[in-house]
């Protein structure tokens, strides 16, 4: 295109009318891709709303996106690996952006008894500001109260477990641990209040008492098991938990959540690869219907092309315009995609009671409710696929009209 | 000045295992301005001559000249820019783009050609006044009649200014009445503006007014006949 560039506003007029020639198809054609874009997003919302309720109920039943521990902490949980309460570098670390809260908690496994049932349980001692600012749920007790300050003589159990224990609120248990010189330590505990959490899993295994009150009863001043820290959003840890790390020191071990629980991590990869798929296969199958409404159009349109040649449209121009088409088609198809999909799924980003399935799902970490999650970037990834693809796909009829020789396109009747 | 020089073309065509020859060296000169019919039977090769001057196919041997441009080795983009800027065509059929107007259809050439918007225009306003179709500058060519959709043909053969216009079979589909009005254009178009015309046909409407008349048959010229004075100033006579 030496000497001058083509029209512009020629082909797209061209390309606009002759789309429209044929309404139907174009219509048809226009509705698969506007469904096929919003399917896309839809899937990619559901799955990644999947993933994060698994992640953020994963942390939700222990919050804590960044964990400090005593280096042999993971391996033995016992209170005789434990750390100092934070202090000092760490402390003023902990106190700033981007951390939003943060908890020096114990977290050591103990036997529970009633007077009809004991089971093994895991054991925490807290300080309940620092849970709350954590992101525990005062409106979770069903029954009582929550602990008051870390002096609370008291014990939190959940639903789950008194059923096991066949306890009831004001009722005394037994705990029964170890201290760090391995000499049996215990204790008669009321039950203060009672907790519901989304699994039952967690019912039976969380038990709360008094940071100070456990301390005491585990021989330990001012230790702790864990230092759980959380910031705003649990998908940003990997750009400060480094900080942490830095503040705490090559003595301790910090870990963010992806390496606490490889499961997640795994999940987490997978939805990046499941969207990839289902977003490529929905786009293979619209393919199909994009390529031949362009062969379609094109062989409808043999005589114009040949018309247009012969009166010195160069191949190339001809070639964009059957491009551009495909364009215009799939640019309102992914903007009516995209429109649907916000339309849609933002709406539902409040929850959808999947109760009915919940039984299977909570062996996965879920609950009844499913948040789709839209994301900006799942929308950009289907539609650079839908034109990339799409205009690849559309490359070839395109180049076909492109080569028509023009009186032979002329001479069809 | 010569406007066309072809010199010994030949062309042949296979079909399944026929060949079919479509033009058995053929030599012509055609001078500038001039008004000339190229006629015979069907299947006669006005349609492979004409094609071949105009770039749209190529000749298997022979020179065509055009203007100073050597049409049988030019490439593909280069045809198609000749075809662009010097030469003007009235095809039998099918001349207009459907989904543009009369007037876009005159102003499309423009628009490849890359000249400005307004001027494309006032021009195209121009050309359909000429042609005697300022009324239906909006129309579709769906909404015109055969000889209506012809004469927007013409208008836009010429509006970009070419010296030479090809038209093949232009009144095979129309009544005599249309038939005649577009031939007195081309007439009037030779004469005004000394466009070189050169008119496929076996129309004896139109060959009634050409003062040379080039017969073909079997890809041959049989005949090349010079008749004295200009276009139009012939008067219709039984062939
Ligand atoms: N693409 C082609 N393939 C095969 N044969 C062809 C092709 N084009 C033309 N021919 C043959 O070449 C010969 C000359 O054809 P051409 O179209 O030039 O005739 P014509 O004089 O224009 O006829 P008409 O008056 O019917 O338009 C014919 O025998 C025709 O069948
Ligand atoms: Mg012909």
């Amino acid at each position: 295109m030496a000497d001058h560039q083509p029209a512009a506003g020629i082909l797209f007029t061209l390309a606009w009318r002759n789309l429209w020639r044929n309404h139907r198809r174009t219509l048809i054609m226009l509705i698969a891709i506007v469904i096929g874009v919003w399917a896309m997003i839809l899937f990619s919302s559901l799955m990644a709303g999947m993933v994060d309720e698994m992640v953020r109920g994963g942390l939700r039943t222990l919050p804590g996106e960044v964990q400090i521990h005593h280096p042999d902490y993971r391996d033995d949980p016992s209170i005789a690996n434990s750390i100092d309460a934070p202090q000092g570098a760490l402390l003023e670390r902990l106190n700033n952006p981007p951390v939003t809260g943060w908890a020096a908690r114990i977290k050591v496994p103990a036997m529970i008894s009633s007077e009809r049932a004991n089971r093994g349980i895991q054991l925490l001692g807290v300080d309940p500001a620092q849970e709350v600012s954590l992101g525990f749920d005062p409106t979770n007790i069903v029954e009582g109260r929550f602990l008051e300050g870390p002096d609370d003589k008291g014990l939190v159990i959940g639903r789950k477990l008194a059923e096991r224990l066949e306890t009831r609120l004001g009722k005394r248990v037994v705990i029964m641990s170890q201290d760090p010189d391995n000499n049996v330590a215990d204790r008669g505990i009321r039950v203060v209040g009672i907790y519901q959490a989304r699994l039952q899993a967690t019912e039976e295994l969380n038990v709360y008492g008094g940071l100070e009150t456990l301390q005491k009863m585990l021989n330990v001043d001012n230790q702790v098991s864990e230092i759980a820290i959380t910031g705003d959003d649990f998908r940003q840890v990997a750009s400060w938990w480094p900080q942490i790390q830095q503040a705490t020191g090559p003595e301790l071990e910090t870990v963010p959540w992806m390496e606490l629980d490889g499961y997640l991590e795994s999940m987490m990869k997978m939805q990046t690869s499941f969207n990839v798929i289902i977003t490529v296969v929905i786009f293979l199958t619209l393919s199909f219907g994009l390529v031949n409404t362009l062969v379609m159009a094109v062989f409808e349109r043999v005589r114009e092309i040949g018309l247009m040649m012969a009166l010195g449209m160069r191949p190339g121009w001809i070639m964009y315009q059957v491009l551009l088409e495909s364009i215009i088609l799939l640019g309102l198809g992914l903007l009516l995609g995209n429109l649907l999909a916000v339309a849609t799924i933002l709406p539902l980003e409040d929850g959808i009671d999947i109760s009915a399935l919940a039984k299977g799902l909570e062996m996965a970490g879920m609950g009844s409710t499913l948040y789709p999650s839209l994301r900006l970037s799942d929308m950009v990834l289907s539609t650079v696929v839908v034109l990339v693809l799409g205009l690849l796909a559309s490359l070839l009829p395109a180049w076909r009209a492109s080569r028509y020789n023009p009186i032979q396109a002329l001479a069809r009747t | 000045m010569t406007a066309i020089r072809c010199s010994q073309l030949n062309k042949t065509f296979t079909q399944g295992d026929q060949i079919i020859c479509g033009l058995d060296d053929v030599s012509i000169d055609i001078e500038e301005g001039s008004f000339v019919c190229l006629s015979g039977p069907s299947g006669s090769g006005k349609t492979t001559l004409l094609n071949a001057m105009g770039g749209l196919d190529k000749p298997d041997s022979g020179e065509i000249q055009v203007g100073d441009k050597r049409v049988d080795l030019l490439g593909k983009s280069d045809l198609a820019d000749m075809r662009l800027h010097s030469i003007g065509f009235v095809f039998q059929a099918y001349n207009l783009i459907p989904v543009l107007t009369a007037r876009e259809n005159i102003e499309f050439v423009m628009q490849i050609q890359g000249v400005p918007t307004a001027q494309r225009r006032d021009k195209a306003i121009a050309m359909l006044e000429e042609v005697g179709l300022a009324d239906h500058e909006d129309r579709l060519p769906s909404q015109l009649s055969g000889g209506q959709q012809q004469r927007v043909a013409v208008a836009r053969a010429i509006v970009s200014g070419p010296t030479l216009v090809l038209a093949d079979e232009p009144t095979a589909n129309l009544d005599s009445t249309s038939a005649t009005q577009l031939i007195e254009l081309f007439v009037s178009l030779n004469r005004e503006r000394g466009i070189t015309f050169v008119i496929a046909t076996h129309d004896t409407r139109v060959m009634a007014y050409c003062p040379r008349l080039i017969r073909m048959e079997d890809g041959k010229i049989i005949s090349d006949e010079e008749r004295t004075g200009k276009s139009g100033e012939l008067q219709p006579q039984p062939s």
